[in-house]
């Protein structure tokens, strides 16, 4: 599904990503881990087409597509998501109108109809359940005074809205309680399936054990140094990044 | 130039859509004003000896008057003896039903969007239309009347209702209340007039659509409404001008006289020439706009949109002089490239457990420079009196500017008196949210400044209000920094 070779990137001269080769198939959870500062959520702002980096070499491929020319938006409606780390504060707009705008360009650009107000308010109650948010959450201003796990609820809330093909989740367990958690990850889980693929960014390993993936990374100094399957997010948890950092540096300095 | 720079660029280079003209054969008088000009277009107008009294009167006056200079716009000297005060399309005024319009005039509306084909308008709206100098059409009059609403231009008003005229004009807005009040008292031309009889309230929507059509010419319209206890009307006014190098002025009154348990809406959506993206010509808007809740319980709410004019200078104000009476002023002032505008209001309260609120959205882009100027006075005897004020600005790029100028005298104890300001940018961080859930640019910041500017949108009239969106994404398409 999308296929990253070699990305390099950098801001303000500095190099944050340097050569990531990253392989993902439909169906695939892969996990993305590594220290702070080591490049995570640069990756996923990169994927998902921010502003101000730099890509100074290698290539993205999505469904055939070189990801790397497309707008955010395009990409976005190509069936890029990215669930934010820190979900922004639109005053005056409800996530309802917000969600039906996005939707309908989405669809546009496919060469869907737009949806109608009566079959939009219909899928809406449908997801809705999926991540138990509360309709009268969806009428305020995207959000804007929103709890720390309102927020999160209401960014896979938002995905499954947009029933994306692949997903980027930025840190979605930062700042979510035991029960956050829990409905956050019940709610990735269930959009999982065998057509879409989920990328998780993470500190933690906690968050690995709600959402199982079939692969984990170590993101070390804008590299993937390590890949193994769930048993190395434990091993992180157990023996912290130390040991991969000393096993790599080594392995830089033959 | 960085991204952000550039979708500024994009949306700052809009052209302005109703930025042409047409040739109509018009009537002209020649530059300049002295009292012979007065007297001319009293004379055009077939108006009685006191009207002309009245004019003569302000002219006087105006020219013992100096151009105020307190307020935070800049703009070079006018030369008030190189404007022409009336224009007329030679076919338009005075036509005794829609049949006699000129078509060529009734296509210039079409073109705006404005129908002034009855049997085309099922939206219920009244519509008083006026090119430069003079109104050309007034639809719905027959089916106005039969309540008792008279709803004309003001010319046909001062020859038909004169005693209505005698007894509210300059009620409100004396000619003496300021250089521009002054100045178009003593050659105001043409404009609106409107009566709703004790209560009755108005069925429909009552409407003036202004259209500046010729070059050099100033215009100077007058509008007065006049709202009999127990009733009520909303009133909407529009208005466009051609694209054109030199600066046009536009002078205009509007006074609301609201009795006893009346309640008047008015909502404006100004959309003059703004000048091009050099700043280069555009409408000079120095309009006065002043309502009284003479008598208890009297409403009157002001709602405006400003995306254009080169430069705005308007204070849509009330007298709250009944006793629980309520004045409001709801307002979205968007201005871009060299812009500027100084509007706000002022809410003057006298009566007793009077009441008012203003919310006003100051947005700017481009260099334009955006001021909100407010003043509310509650006098000693109005007790038990509110008030509440916010003022939001939202600044796009980094080359405009926001200001806030709140005037407040209390004289009372009882009384109490709220504001609240705030300053925010659009976010770089707003916009990629909206792109990244598949938003394209124009989209996402007509999203984020009608969210910024929803609470008072709310208050336009629903044929207004998607109409009024439209034009504030176009005036601020892709002003983000």
């Amino acid at each position: 599904m999308i296929s990253i070779k070699n990305l390099h990137a950098k801001i303000e001269d500095k190099e944050i990503l340097r050569g990531i080769n990253l392989e993902v198939k439909a169906g695939e959870v892969h996990a993305i881990m590594g220290p702070n500062g080591s490049g995570k959520s640069t990756l996923a702002s990169v994927l998902a087409g921010r502003d101000g980096y730099e890509i100074t070499e290698g290539s993205v491929i999505f469904k055939g597509k070189n990801l790397l020319e497309l707008e955010a938006e395009e990409r976005a409606r190509e069936g890029v998501f990215l669930a934010f780390q820190y979900p922004v504060e639109i005053p005056g707009v409800s996530t309802t109108n917000f969600l039906k705008t996005a939707l309908n360009q989405i669809r546009v650009y496919r060469g869907e109809k737009p949806l109608d107000a009566v079959t939009f308010l219909k899928l809406m109650k449908e997801k809705m359940k999926i991540v138990e948010i509360d309709q009268a959450l969806l009428s305020r201003s995207l959000n804007e005074g929103f709890s720390g796990g309102e927020k999160k609820r209401n960014e896979i809330f938002q995905m499954a809205m947009l029933a994306p093909t692949l997903a980027i989740l930025d840190e979605t367990d930062s700042g979510l309680d035991i029960d956050a958690l829990r409905i956050v990850s019940h709610g990735v889980n269930t959009l999982r399936s065998a057509d879409n693929a989920i990328v998780v960014v993470t500190h933690y390993q906690r968050l690995l054990e709600y959402i199982v993936p079939d692969f984990v990374h170590v993101l070390l100094n804008g590299q993937i140094v390590k890949t193994g399957d769930k048993t190395l997010a434990l091993e992180l948890e157990k023996k912290g990044y130390d040991w991969i950092k000393a096993a790599h540096g080594a392995l830089e300095a033959q | 130039m960085s991204k952000d720079d550039q979708i500024l660029e994009e949306f700052t280079s809009k052209e302005y859509e109703h930025g042409w003209s047409v040739d109509f054969e018009a009537d002209e008088a020649p530059f300049g004003i002295n009292e012979e000009i007065v007297r001319f277009i009293s004379n055009k107008k077939k108006e009685p000896d006191w009207m002309l009294q009245w004019r003569l009167k302000a002219f006087r006056l105006w020219e013992t008057l100096e151009e105020p200079k307190w307020s935070n716009v800049h703009y070079p000297k006018i030369n008030y003896q190189g404007i022409k005060y009336y224009s007329a399309p030679k076919k338009g005024g005075n036509i005794k039903s829609l049949d006699e319009l000129d078509p060529e005039m009734a296509k210039t509306f079409e073109r705006l969007g404005i129908s002034l084909n009855e049997q085309k308008k099922l939206n219920g709206i009244a519509v008083d239309a006026v090119i430069d100098s003079v109104s050309v059409a007034t639809t719905f009059k027959e089916t106005l009347s039969e309540l008792g609403v008279i709803f004309c231009s003001f010319s046909e008003a001062v020859i038909e209702h004169p005693e209505l005229i005698k007894k509210y004009l300059g009620s409100v807005v004396p000619a003496a209340d300021n250089y521009f009040s002054a100045l178009n008292s003593a050659v105001f031309s043409d404009g609106s007039f409107c009566y709703i009889p004790k209560g009755v309230r108005c069925p429909m929507e009552l409407s003036t659509y202004f259209r500046i059509n010729a070059a050099n010419t100033g215009q100077f319209e007058r509008t007065l409404i006049v709202a009999e206890d127990d009733s009520y009307v909303s009133y909407l006014e529009g208005c466009t001008a051609p694209m054109r190098d030199e600066n046009q002025l536009h002078a205009a009154v509007v006074e609301i006289y609201a009795a006893k348990n009346a309640e008047v809406k008015y909502s404006t959506v100004q959309n003059w020439y703004p000048g091009n993206k050099e700043g280069l010509g555009g409408i000079y808007n120095f309009v006065t706009k002043r309502g009284i809740c003479a008598g208890d319980h009297a409403k009157i709410s002001w709602t405006q949109v400003e995306t254009g004019s080169a430069v705005t200078w308007k204070y849509p104000s009330c007298i709250l002089k009944g006793d629980y009476s309520v004045g409001e002023f709801y307002s979205v002032a968007v201005t871009n490239n060299y812009q500027q505008a100084d509007t706000g209001t002022k809410m003057i309260h006298l009566g007793k457990n009077t009441r008012s609120r203003i919310v006003s959205k100051g947005i700017s882009a481009g260099k334009s420079q955006n001021s909100y100027r407010g003043h509310v006075s509650i006098a000693k005897r109005a007790v038990n009196s509110r008030n509440f004020s916010q003022c939001d600005s939202l600044l796009m790029g980094d080359q405009c500017g926001a200001h806030t100028f709140p005037y407040i005298d209390v004289e009372n104890s009882t009384s109490q008196i709220e504001h609240e300001a705030t300053t925010s940018k659009i976010g770089e961080d707003q916009i990629f949210y909206c792109k990244q859930r598949g938003l394209d640019e124009e989209s996402s910041i007509a999203l984020i400044v009608n969210g910024f500017a929803k609470e008072v949108m709310n208050n336009l009239p629903m044929e207004f209000a998607v109409e009024a969106q439209k034009l504030l994404a176009l005036t601020l398409e892709g002003s983000v920094g």
